[in-house]
């Protein structure tokens, strides 16, 4: 995982960016166990208590959950994550879009684009 | 009690020099907290008088409800800004020492902390360099099982690996219960583990938040606020 943070939103929500992409992109499986707060708050030299804000946002999602005593986990619900996944997706792409159509490309441009970059390896 | 440290109206002042004017601050148990302002702004003097090094002109401060004296200072752990190790001895006899002085120290930890930093017990402090005497002294004061801490200026003099392992033992070695108070103008660098922050100048609180709510209304960094508010 990479911890660097930007300045324009707040740690905790970076953080939580940072730990759902962990989950979406497959690097957390579903049923795997996350490490616990202050371990987490170490590696990433964060505040544990935003830490704690963080991960309990996530598991309103529903994407990871707590086992009492035990910790949290990651949900062997694939459709929860699936869906999660779609959702980062389409705004992901959304974004990239609203950069292309800011220097003045339009639809059929930007489908242009896509295509020739991913020719090219990506 | 919930806050760890309060204080009405209180104000230091110096012979000809106004340090601190009618501060009023809560802090709450469990933050780790960034005192920040620029050099002269009343950093130093706040800390002094919290741990009574100093008695304030007016004014009252109060440490988990108590006034500042014997019992408060059972409870906090201050590292001061100066170099405050004894010279001659050893390591380890200065570990010895402290603990004689504090019946809340944790030889444990300090032995851990001592081990992962490779530092040799046995040596003399004077002929430890300056980075790593401020290494020790860090460690001494985290190795307490204190409520409070009070630490100034924890990372001026160190290079940023040491940085980054002092700032790693705040975060390992804090407890929920427990409440730090950094003071420090190197904001960029402490930003992310901190819960709240107080800027002061002049002797004044001029905003006492959360970091989440700051970088969310301002949709930018502590730091880069901080270069506005005390632009020279």
């Amino acid at each position: 995982m990479s911890w660097s943070f930007s300045n324009d939103k707040p740690i905790f929500q970076q953080l939580k960016d940072i730990i759902i992409l962990e989950i979406i992109s497959g690097r957390y499986k579903p049923g795997d166990r996350l490490e616990a707060v202050r371990d987490l708050a170490v590696t990433a030299g964060v505040n544990p208590n935003t830490m704690q804000r963080a991960l309990a946002e996530i598991e309103s999602t529903g994407i990871i959950y707590t086992k009492r005593g035990d910790g949290r986990y990651v949900t062997e619900n694939t459709e929860i994550i699936s869906e999660i996944r779609k959702t980062y997706v389409t705004g992901k792409t959304r974004d990239f879009i609203k950069r292309l159509k800011t220097l003045g490309l339009n639809e059929k441009e930007i489908i242009q684009a896509v295509e020739d970059a991913l020719e090219q390896g990506g | 009690m919930e806050n760890i440290f309060e204080c009405t109206n209180l104000s230091k002042i110096y012979k000809n020099a106004i340090a601190l004017s009618g501060v009023n601050l809560q802090i709450k148990k469990g933050r780790i907290v960034g005192l920040l302002g620029p050099n002269g702004s009343g950093k130093t003097t706040l800390i002094k008088l919290a741990n009574g090094l100093l008695t304030p002109t007016m004014g009252d401060i109060r440490i988990d409800g108590m006034p500042v004296g014997v019992e408060t200072k059972k409870i906090v752990s201050y590292l001061p800004d100066h170099n405050f190790l004894t010279q001659w001895m050893s390591v380890e006899r200065m570990i010895a020492y402290f603990s004689d002085f504090y019946s809340d120290f944790n030889h444990e930890k300090a032995n851990a902390m001592l081990r992962n930093l490779g530092i040799d017990c046995t040596k003399k402090i004077k002929t430890l360099s300056k980075g790593t005497q401020e290494k020790v002294a860090l460690i001494l004061v985290m190795s307490r099982e204190a409520e409070l801490y009070l630490l100034d200026e924890p990372i001026a003099g160190v290079d940023p690996a040491t940085r980054d392992y002092i700032l790693r033992t705040i975060i390992t070695n804090y407890n929920e219960d427990a409440t730090i108070i950094i003071s420090t103008h190197l904001i960029a660098d402490v930003e992310q583990i901190l819960s709240d922050v107080i800027f002061i100048n002049h002797g004044d609180v001029v905003l006492c938040d959360s970091v989440d709510n700051i970088r969310q209304r301002e949709g930018r960094s502590v730091d880069e606020l901080f270069r506005e508010v005390f632009r020279c």
